[in-house]
């Protein structure tokens, strides 16, 4: 009997895929992001939304996952930007390979964004890498504010959190302030902001995240030229 | 529910191992899996053997050894393992501590036979 070490992840194939889409989006300088949450948290109507607040020429496309039907692919559509519905067909989440897959078709050279909703589902698309520059976790406050406790991966994982319908905030028992303390005893450093798709409060807080994040990450990717050492 | 997906990976993986030395029977693999990794061990066992049972690699076991958030203090440098969420340091109180592990997900050995 023989014992041989392998310190590699579970996930390695997945990880692959996900790290060349990850050089090919800044290779031609695609800012994306990975959007997750709990089915009708409200992750197609801020989707809505943003492309809603874009200028025509803006160069933004959309995947969309669902289990089945193609039914946000339609409600996103209509703003005119490219969108594709990527039905898994049972999978509870969207992974890298779907990702590939879905953009053959597109010109990634052609765009500066990509935003991917996820399966509505808060635990199993957190342990998949999809190339994204960061993830966005949407939590309603229709649900419970200690879900970043229940479900801590997804919020682990997340740049920001969405805290959305907070419209509905005088009709439930949703404890924004618990939420919050929730959410960064899980993660420290996870923005958070407090919008209504629906209402639209908040919104241009996200749009102001959007565009700061989009600028750092045109900023970042070029190497910083070593000063010259001037002597004498 | 992606624990059949996750254990589907491990049984490639494994696969992919075992047909780089041919005559060797897979034994055992062993996984790291961190309380943040978002897998239940429980149902990744189940699926496990699930996938395993009346497949060319039974008797294939999975070993899982789960790994507890810990945090390192910037402070004073404690390394601490974190029980109910609680992040501040408990020797020196900074309440801004570093998350050093617990999102694990990975392959630790392949144990086989006959090599």
């Amino acid at each position: 009997m023989n014992r041989i070490p392998l310190e590699k992840k579970v996930l390695s194939e997945n990880e692959r895929i996900a790290a060349e889409l990850r050089a090919r989006f800044e290779e031609h300088g695609v800012f994306c992001l990975n959007f997750l949450s709990s089915p009708g948290a409200g992750k197609t109507t801020l989707l809505e939304r943003t492309l809603e607040g874009f200028a025509r020429e803006e160069r933004v496309a959309v995947l969309t996952g669902d289990i089945q039907t193609d039914n946000d692919a339609r409600r996103l559509a209509r703003f005119g930007f490219p969108v594709k519905q990527i039905t898994t067909g049972g999978a509870c989440h969207l992974d890298a390979r779907m990702v590939e897959r879905a953009l053959a078709a597109w010109s990634v050279d052609k765009l500066d964004l990509l935003l991917i909703e996820n399966v509505g589902n808060l635990v199993c698309p957190a342990s998949y890498d999809l190339g994204e520059a960061a993830k966005v976790v949407l939590l309603s406050v229709a649900e419970g504010d200690d879900k970043p406790l229940k479900y801590p991966a997804v919020f682990f994982r997340s740049d920001l959190l969405i805290l959305n319908k907070i419209d509905l905030l005088p009709h439930v028992p949703f404890n924004i302030a618990a939420a919050r303390e929730n959410a960064r005893r899980v993660h420290q450093d996870i923005e958070i902001l407090e919008v209504s798709a629906l209402s639209g409060a908040g919104l241009e807080d996200w749009r102001r995240w959007l565009e700061a994040r989009r600028r750092a990450a045109r900023r970042a990717p070029a190497p910083v030229p070593a000063a010259p050492i001037v002597t004498g | 529910m992606h624990e059949l997906a996750i254990a589907n990976s491990i049984l490639e993986a494994a696969r992919a191992e075992a047909v780089r030395r041919p005559g060797a029977r897979l034994l055992r693999v062993g996984v790291r899996v961190g309380e943040l990794s978002g897998v239940e061990p429980e149902a990744l066992s189940f699926s496990f053997e699930a996938l395993v049972s009346g497949s060319d690699l039974e008797p294939l076991a999975l070993e899982i050894e789960t790994c507890p958030r810990r945090q390192c203090c910037p402070e004073c440098g404690r390394v601490f393992r974190v029980v109910d969420y609680e992040v501040a340091c408990p020797d020196c109180g900074a309440a801004e501590t570093r998350c050093i592990s617990g999102d694990e997900l990975e392959m630790v050995y392949l144990e086989l036979e006959g090599l």
